[in-house]
């Protein structure tokens, strides 16, 4: 059992490791870029160009990106009481990949005020599928019950993914090729015009979800006992649901929907600190934005000066990572006598 | 004197279009304790959730501590009711510790951690409970006695002057029971408060409750002391088959035994 010394130090130990990584993934790459290339923009050439225009924006929208799906995921597993929720249960992800797909089916090439096409069309997908499903929960009764909820997400989803697969059948080879390279999620961006626009996403859902901390709890513990605790469970889903759907949609829009972290981020933080979001909560979110960090960092390194697709790193080192976390604890960590 | 501490007037529940329970009227004084009784679908389950505001309703004609139900917020109604659900074997991945302590979300910020007074609470409830002593290991790892009294604890933390419990002694050995069942005593006896029983043990009902209320496909059948229960009418009357009377060897009072198998 960890006491809550333990859980604080693991979160310090997490946030000091945060900092290195955020500070030091800028400098490495396809080759290293030493600390005077950085500061001095008349020496360095090129490097100072690489380092504040294309990896320091990009190491921002990879820790957002981390550290907001990851605590969507844990929000999710929390509100469904299923530890297989991830952020795209509820069709965002579906939502933003249809959206996307029909950008590149229709041979669009714009941007809107800065935002590319794409993410536009993606970030509307999201919130369509968004609207359908809160829709079709409240059509079913005036209370957002979760088994609802999560059959309309999980039928919209579905809906959305054989549109997807529509889509791509009329496509021409090349733009099928596109959407599935977007559906694999790539983090691919240059200048800070995609940080600021994604940052409130993720500041705002994360804080709702920190606030929120105490309500999960309860309702990890179920419905009736949350409401008998004082939780107004309704509105507590509402608030989660909504934060965690924009966030998602958002990252989404911008990063595609990159896989595996969702799902794994809380349940790698749940074996290692517990799963009292009151430390669970801070301690995925810092996790999630390290993780893709780290992961995005292998994705542009390993094979430069190509780059993966950030979506096969994160599954490839998360997965054997939590197996031996699985593995190497008690089973009573998941409920399982 | 003091006010009644619950109170149903001409109270009725309908769910999709059916009537779960109808007309139920009684008063509970402070201090009290009341077993409901009654067949399986007789509606215990339902006036519990009612009371803890589980089912939603417009709950006009229930009053708390003097307030109609509908005038609390769900906050302000777990600083003075507490609930113990039926056991639904799906366990949240807590330690007991940490469990507990969620029964002080009524008093918490949301900005701020438990404060001092949260933790002795806390504190004096794992030692009221005798659950101290596994206070750090996961509610997976307890034995269903341990961990009803770690939810009879989880409760108590609320501070509520009125506890509610929804058989609470279900798939327990008898000697588990007894400990639930004297430890209920005990918070009743020495702490004041209201307890509001379900349970399926006529017996225990009757030697454990200052009142006893029966309810049969939704009605009020029976609302009164324990002696006026163990009548073979009235029995047959709640559960239509007759029971078999005896005299306890050690208490000199009379329980029931189940007649031939139906």
């Amino acid at each position: 059992m960890l006491n809550s010394r333990y859980k604080k130090r693991f979160l310090l130990g997490l946030t000091i490791l945060a900092i290195v990584v955020a500070v030091g993934a800028p400098f490495t790459g396809m080759q290293f870029i030493s600390l005077r290339s950085v500061l001095d923009p008349v020496s360095a050439g090129t490097d100072y160009d690489i380092f504040w225009r294309i990896r320091v924006p990009r190491v921002c929208i990879s820790f957002l990106a981390g550290a907001g799906l990851a605590i969507s995921g844990m929000a999710y597993q929390a509100m469904f009481r299923n530890l297989l929720a991830t952020p795209y249960t509820l069709g965002v992800a579906s939502g933003a990949s249809l959206g996307a797909a029909c950008y590149v089916h229709l041979g669009f090439m714009f941007s809107l005020l800065g935002i590319p096409g794409i993410s536009v069309f993606a970030f509307c997908g999201a919130v369509l599928a968004v609207a359908f499903v809160y829709g079709i929960t409240m059509l079913r009764g005036k209370r957002l019950a979760s088994s609802t909820l999560l059959l309309a997400g999980v039928a919209i989803s579905f809906f959305f993914s054989s549109l997807i697969l529509f889509i791509q059948y009329l496509s021409t080879f090349a733009h099928s090729f596109q959407i599935v390279r977007w559906l694999m999620g790539a983090i691919s961006v240059v200048g800070f015009e995609p940080v600021r626009q994604l940052t409130p996403f993720v500041l705002c859902g994360s804080l709702v979800i920190l606030y929120l901390r105490h309500e999960l709890n309860l309702l990890m513990a179920g419905e009736d006992l949350s409401t008998s605790r004082g939780v107004n469970v309704n509105r507590t889903r509402q608030f989660t649901f909504f934060a965690t759907s924009l966030m998602v949609g958002g990252v989404v829009a911008v990063c595609g929907p990159i896989g595996f972290m969702g799902m794994m981020a809380p349940h790698i933080c749940r074996l290692i600190i517990g799963a009292d979001h009151r430390y669970l909560a801070p301690a995925t979110l810092l996790f999630g934005g390290v993780f893709l960090t780290v992961c995005d960092t292998i994705a542009r390194t390993i094979i430069a000066p190509a780059e993966m697709p950030v979506g096969i790193i994160t599954a490839l080192l998360g997965g054997p990572f939590f197996i031996w976390l699985l593995v190497g604890r008690s089973s009573d960590k998941w409920g399982m006598a | 004197m003091n006010p009644p501490i619950v109170e149903f007037e001409h109270f009725s529940f309908v769910l999709e279009g059916h009537m779960l329970l109808s007309d139920i009227s009684l008063s509970i004084d402070p201090g009290e304790f009341v077993s409901i009784i009654g067949p399986n679908g007789a509606g215990k389950t339902t006036l519990l959730k009612c009371l803890e505001r589980i089912h939603h309703t417009s709950h006009t004609g229930i009053r708390i501590a003097g307030k109609s139900l509908a005038a609390y917020s769900q906050r302000e109604l777990a600083r003075v009711v507490s609930y113990v659900p039926q056991a639904d074997g799906v366990l949240p991945l807590f330690t007991v510790a940490e469990f507990i302590m969620m029964g002080r979300y009524p008093y918490l910020s949301p900005c701020t951690p438990p404060r001092k007074h949260d933790k002795a609470v806390v504190a004096e409830v794992l030692e009221l409970t005798g659950t101290a002593q596994f206070s750090r290991r996961h509610l997976a790892t307890l034995s269903g006695g341990e961990r009803q009294r770690v939810f009879i604890a989880a409760a108590l933390a609320q501070e509520a002057r009125i506890l509610l419990l929804d058989e609470p002694d279900v798939f327990l050995d008898p000697c588990h029971q007894s400990e639930i069942h004297g430890l209920l005593s005990r918070i009743n006896r020495e702490r004041g408060v209201t307890v509001l029983l379900i349970t399926h043990d006529i017996n225990l009902a009757a030697l454990i409750s200052g009142r006893i209320l029966a309810l049969k496909k939704g009605s009020l059948v029976y609302w009164g002391d324990p002696e006026g229960l163990m009548q073979e009418d009235v029995l047959f009357d709640i559960y239509g088959k007759p029971f078999v009377f005896v005299k306890h060897p050690s208490i000199g009072k009379n329980v029931v035994v189940t007649d031939a198998p139906c």
